[in-house]
């Protein structure tokens, strides 16, 4: 056949084909790649006929195969090999890893470990909140959703609240990086645990540091609170949204408390409260198996977790459904207090101005964190000024023969579950990992189909809809490289509208801020 | 870029032929392998030899990279324990060799495919025993290919 | 007019995050290195994406600092690409230069992994089986997730690699001092390690205490004794990898009184780092018959976990052997 034919043939071919998918109505909204992110997330979002919202699914795409690879690996090596789950919270993992090898050689460390380790983990929560407020979480609501796309970022938040206060915030984190190193080794990936005990003393000198550094983190946390309650709380439009029903989901809550219900991201019971806040189950950490399960869905490699005896009902919310959530909006749900006085005082604020408890408004977190943050701070005081902490004793060396053990700590993110099995020789024949983002994964993929929902409505998506899609799960803080034992995630996306024939209708990039731009 | 050829080509199969790395020291294991052949005694012919002046001076990186490289089995021949021309190289040898064996069985590779020989300068016998006994198991083992062959990569299946 | 400012890009493979802490940990230093350079991809912080950096010219950005192991085609892909526009690309984090903590992986092949994590997991729940799929149609919809290989790779092992910073994550120090050093233009040769070229025992803290001789009748396992905070760690029969290990984090784990791992790696003499220490600990065994030699080996467990935590995929071996391999579904 001639060329002028055939190609006249081939642009016949394509038209028509462009003809019949013009007329094809089904719409598919695929956000990806997706850049602003600690890793990879990926949603998929398909319209109907009439241009609505069908389904719209938040897949986490990676996997790297911590409970498979540590098998064989001796059990002392692990609160070094997990911390690798996540680079962001190594110390959570690490934490969790520690405690599990407590169980496993069924020791119990001295009072002034104990300290020790509760001292160092309160330090890193601190640090790792206030990162989230000020660079992840926060450009939502101190710049705001509306603001225009470039302000809506780090540099927008330094804007607002001053170079010198960026100053402020960026010296408090190093200091707090800084005395985890002291004790731990390092801040990312620390080395100080051990079964029975921890690695290395608290000297005096040591001890005047943690002083020094705990008084200044409860000033910069009630500074933190204060611009919080300015630029929020004052803002009728973020109180609105924030109260908004598209971000409200009315589920289970799950989060650590102490011997009192109140919250303890160290150490205690693990509590669950049901939608309407009542007390549902109260469990030992070494009987999660009998509450916790997993779900799998082949179109994510995370795994969704839900109350085993409620069960699992699909993406949907309510009593009847076990999905639940964790991290610091559910830890002040479950809890009936703090232990520390000004973030009793937070905590009390909280619920009368959100309408009591329990807060089903995912937005809420940001705030709940703040009282969080509080929390250890001051805990942080009240250990650094324990005589006990200088103690020598900080290690009992086991001596019963490892076979089981379960180690539960509250990350910053949610609940952490490390349960490992071990030959005689302590070896690691089977591990399973529960992490924390994956006990709100299902809600999680329930608020972005929601949202998505509520707000796009034919393909003509509008600007600032990714924003508010991507509020409804930055909210969590979410760490996707937990969540799968893969990749650490915050979720910037990129949406891309396109027909039936692949054609791109419009392209719209969010950043990790939260401001839009239309391309 | 550091790239190493790890499988080579991929040979018929009715005609493997074991590569076997030998690294015989030079005061007696090496010494004995000549004898070995002025003597005209037969061995299989399939090992390189390679001379140190102590069995003690073979790496575990040697080891490893002639087995990454494609040898489907290594052999270290040294003095008899005692005998050591610089009194304690062997020992050295035997335990680097022991460390490396609990390596190798965690990397999957067959016991068959690693072993020490200690062999005097005149047991020239023992030097063709050695040979001819290792070749055959590691011929009945198959080649050492470390990952799949070309068409089962992933680059080409996902 | 002042001269355009260098470009700068960072970029994640199969990583964990902690790479990206450290470029954070720069804190108050982090404020110049913005003034100096043109940050133009960072997908943790800034809003570039994939068709920002193919738009841009080939060799157009300065250096590309990428961590992460590659584990993925697309992992492979963006690393081809990020090499295609950079002048410099850095291998920056353990897991790009060495393979990293997820290379133990190599011991174990995808299906294993698979099943491990969504059918064998005690808490998941799956009575039909279900395992993620590369792409799954659900009422019309087609959705889909990559691959990822059997193998874990350095990226070296994919594309060329100018420089390395080593670490697990690298220390700010070693960062600051790589970054200086490609922007005052004093390039070493290529192929260099940013940080100093001598073992991990000569910047130790304890090394007056290390010993000349050392004879080893039992390795310790750190919970079998009470680690003294002043001693050389290997002469109290710990694993220490610190004499296979290459300097220049201030041996901050020590400091923690804890032996070294390897995360730096090796110096530039050593190719394969997990052979050198165990040449090194094989040399200090106390016997000199098979059975005595034998019981002190029963004390080290893990071999390939104590030598090559970091090191497996860049090791000589690469991976334990694989029988079988099967296609992703």
């Amino acid at each position: 056949m001639p060329e002028e034919k055939e190609q006249a043939l081939h642009q016949a071919w394509q038209e028509g084909a462009a003809r019949a998918n013009a007329g094809y109505v089904r719409r598919r909204i695929t956000i990806d790649p997706i850049t602003r992110l600690e890793g990879h997330g990926k949603i998929d979002i398909f319209l109907d006929e009439a241009g609505q919202v069908e389904r719209a699914y938040f897949q986490v795409p990676e996997l790297r195969g911590f409970e498979k690879f540590v098998q064989g690996r001796p059990a002392e090596d692990m609160p070094q090999i997990t911390s690798r789950i996540c680079g962001v919270c190594p110390t959570a993992h690490h934490m969790a890893a520690t405690k599990a090898l407590d169980n496993l050689y069924r020791v119990d460390p001295p009072p002034t470990a104990k300290k020790i380790r509760e001292l160092v983990y309160n330090t890193f929560m601190a640090e790792d909140h206030a990162l989230h407020f000020y660079f992840l979480g926060g450009p939502d609501f101190v710049v705001g959703p509306d603001a225009p796309p470039a302000e809506r970022n780090v540099l927008g938040v330094i804007g607002k609240i001053g170079i010198e206060t960026a100053r402020r915030v960026i010296a408090m984190r190093r200091r707090w990086r800084e005395l985890i190193a002291l004790v731990a080794g390092k801040a990312v990936h620390p080395v100080f645990g051990l079964p029975g005990g921890v690695a290395k003393r608290v000297t005096p000198e040591m001890q005047k540091q943690f002083q020094e550094v705990a008084a200044e983190g409860v000033e910069f946390t009630k500074f933190t609170l204060h611009l919080f309650e300015d630029v929020v709380l004052k803002n009728t439009d973020y109180v609105s949204l924030i109260l908004s029903d598209l971000y409200t989901h009315r589920t289970y809550y799950m989060g650590m408390v102490d011997d009192r219900n109140r919250v303890n991201l160290y150490d205690g019971w693990v509590r669950v409260v049901a939608p309407d806040g009542k007390e549902w189950k109260k469990f030992r950490p070494d009987q999660y198996l009998e509450t916790i399960a997993e779900h799998v869905e082949p179109w994510s490699y995370v795994k969704f977790c839900y109350l085993k005896q409620v069960g699992w009902k699909g993406f949907t919310e309510g009593p009847e459904s076990g999905i639940y959530s964790v991290a610091p909006l559910a830890r002040l749900n479950v809890s009936n207090g703090m232990s520390t006085t000004l973030a009793q005082k937070a905590y009390e604020k909280f619920f009368s101005v959100l309408g009591g408890k329990p807060v089903h408004h995912t937005l809420a977190n940001h705030w709940a964190r703040l009282v969080e943050l509080l929390y250890a701070t001051e805990r942080m005081k009240e250990l650094a000024a324990d005589p006990q902490l200088t103690d020598p004793t900080i290690r009992v060396l086991p001596t019963e023969k490892p076979r089981e053990g379960i180690g539960v700590v509250e990350a910053p993110r949610g609940t952490l579950v490390h349960h490992y099995q071990t030959d005689e020789n302590g070896l690691i024949q089977k591990a399973n990992l529960i992490v924390a983002t994956q006990n709100n994964a299902a809600r999680m993929a329930m608020s972005v189909e929601k949202v998505a929902k509520g707000l796009i409505s034919g393909a003509d998506v509008p600007e600032g809809v990714l924003n508010r899609v991507e509020m409804a799960f930055r909210a969590y803080d979410p760490c996707h490289g937990c969540a799968t034992h893969s990749l650490p995630g915050s979720m910037p996306l990129l949406v891309r509208v396109r027909s039936q024939s692949g054609q791109t209708l419009a392209l719209l990039r969010r950043d990790f801020d939260g401001s839009v731009h239309r391309e | 870029m550091r790239n190493r050829q790890l499988t080579r080509a991929p040979q018929p199969q009715a005609a493997f032929e074991p590569r076997i790395v030998a690294f015989f020291c030079n005061w007696c294991t090496y010494l004995a392998a000549d004898l070995t052949g002025t003597s005209r005694m037969k061995y299989a012919p399939n090992v390189r030899v390679i001379r140190l002046m102590c069995s003690g001076r073979v790496d575990p990186q040697f080891v490893l990279d002639a087995f990454a490289q494609g040898a489907d089995g290594v052999l270290i021949g040294g003095c008899h324990p005692g005998d050591c021309h610089y009194q304690e190289g062997n020992y050295r040898t035997l335990r680097r060799y022991h460390l490396l064996r609990r390596l190798l069985r965690q990397m999957g590779i067959e016991e068959e495919r690693f072993r020490l020989e200690w062999i005097s300068a005149a047991e020239a016998d023992r030097v063709r025993n050695a040979i001819n006994d290792m070749v055959e198991r590691v011929r009945a083992l198959g080649p050492l290919q470390l990952e799949p062959k070309r068409e089962d990569r992933e680059e080409v299946a996902v | 007019m002042t001269p355009a400012k260098p470009k700068l890009a960072f970029y994640w493979c199969s990583s964990c995050g902690g790479c990206e802490e450290t470029v954070v940990d720069l804190a108050e230093a982090i404020l110049d290195v913005v003034a100096a350079v043109e940050i133009v991809f960072w997908p943790v912080a800034l809003d570039f994406k994939r068709n920002d950096v193919e738009a841009m010219p080939d060799g157009s950005i300065m250096a590309t600092f990428l961590n992460g192991a590659i584990r993925t085609a697309e992992q492979e892909d963006m690393a081809r690409l990020l090499r295609r526009k950079s002048g410099l690309l850095v291998a920056f984090g353990s897991c790009s230069h060495l393979g990293g903590i997820p290379g133990l992986a190599n011991l174990f092949d995808r299906e294993s992994i698979l099943h491990a994590v969504y059918l064998e997991s005690p808490s998941t729940v799956n009575p039909e089986s279900v395992l993620p799929l590369t792409c799954h149609h659900d009422k019309g919809h087609t959705v889909e997730l990559p691959a990822f290989h059997n193998t874990v790779r350095t990226l070296d092992q994919i594309v060329d690699v100018d420089y390395y910073v080593p670490g697990c994550p690298p220390p700010p120090r070693i960062l600051r001092t790589a970054l200086q050093t490609l922007l005052e233009g004093h390039l070493p040769p290529k192929g260099t390690v940013l940080a100093p070229d001598c073992a991990l025992c000569d910047e130790c803290p304890r090394q007056d205490t290390k010993p000349e001789t050392l004879s080893i009748a039992e390795f310790k396992r750190p919970q079998e004794l009470l680690i003294d905070e002043k001693t050389c760690l290997l002469a109290q029969g710990l694993t220490c990898i610190g004499p296979a290990t290459r300097a220049g984090c201030e041996a901050l784990c020590i400091q923690g009184n804890m032996p070294c791992t390897g995360c730096c790696g090796p110096t530039s003499r050593v190719q394969d780092q997990g052979a050198k220490i165990l040449s090194c600990l094989a040399s200090l065994v106390e016997g000199k018959e098979d059975a005595e030699i034998d019981r002190v080996l029963n004390t080290i467990p893990d071999p390939v976990g104590t030598f090559y935590r970091y090191g497996l995929p860049g090791s000589f071996l690469r991976r334990k052997k694989l029988n079988e391999v099967q296609a992703p579904k």
